[in-house]
């Protein structure tokens, strides 16, 4: 049960100018898994969030490449981010992770730090591997029939960090 | 997979027309233009999102930043005309709580 059907994988290189290729190739895997609309723009905005975090914390002054490879199993869309990076990108994910704190003054509020709980929030499943470089796996759940009202609610969101 | 930006003055109102996608790639140009907008005092910055249909952390973040830049500076920034999907994201991060939304006000300025 659950084997993979397919398995895509794109590399590129860790460049602002790439995010947006990843984005649409997402967007059309998701598409031809029969997401609906929603889940598709939050796979998307997931995946982003993960590339951006290896475009802009993965390498330092060398260039580097990502690797995106995509699961694509009968009830599942399993994507993997990873980078070869030597630098503490993974510490940079972690830092600050929530929403807006809006108990705080907007002067002492952080620009960064939305991307991880974005990714957790919009994903079912995220776990994080910091071993050579960073691997990020995230899951969406393809959801049927009638759950599909509940798709993308409250959904049970872990994250195993590691 | 761009970002088209209009800088329109009137009534003593500076309204930016965004239209296209927010992302790690051109929220860069967002910032050079929006930043200097809010940096100057008395500034009333109107930011129209009518043609905008994706946005990302990194995006957010340059909102935040000029969010900041309206506290230092006695400027102010409204967003309007967001489609429900990049709202979403506002909601989701709290960014809504912080941030002057206005819906439906796309014919203004027009």
């Amino acid at each position: 049960m659950n084997q993979t059907s397919d398995f895509i994988e794109m590399k590129v290189p860790a460049k602002p100018e790439y995010v947006g290729v990843i984005r649409l190739t997402i967007s059309g895997i998701a598409n031809r898994l029969g997401y609906t609309y929603d889940d598709i723009e939050d796979i998307k905005i997931a995946v982003v969030e993960a590339c951006t975090n290896v475009v802009n914390h993965a390498y330092e002054a060398e260039e580097g490449q990502m690797t995106i490879g995509c699961g694509v199993y009968e009830d599942r869309l399993e994507v993997m981010v990873a980078d070869r990076g030597q630098s503490a990108s993974v510490d940079v994910l972690k830092d600050n992770v929530g929403p807006i704190s809006t108990d705080k003054p907007v002067t002492q509020l952080k620009e960064g730090g939305l991307g991880l709980f974005l990714i957790d929030t919009l994903m079912d499943k995220v776990e994080i591997n910091n071993d050579n470089g960073v691997i990020i796996i995230m899951t969406k759940f393809l959801q049927r029939g009638e759950v599909e009202q509940n798709a993308g609610g409250i959904s049970a969101t872990t994250t195993d960090r590691q | 997979m761009n970002l088209e930006i209009n800088h329109i003055e009137k009534e003593g109102k500076e309204y930016l027309f965004l239209q296209g996608e927010i992302d790690v790639y051109t929220s860069e140009k967002l910032k050079q233009t929006l930043l200097p907008l809010t940096a100057q005092k008395g500034n009333e910055v109107i930011v129209n999102f009518s043609d905008v249909n994706y946005i990302d952390s990194t995006g957010l973040g340059i909102f935040i930043g000029a969010l900041k830049s309206t506290h230092n500076h006695e400027s102010s920034m409204k967003l309007t005309g967001m489609a429900e999907r990049v709202r979403r994201l506002f909601n989701i991060t709290g960014l809504d709580e912080i941030i002057d939304i206005e819906d439906s006000e796309r014919e203004e300025a027009k």
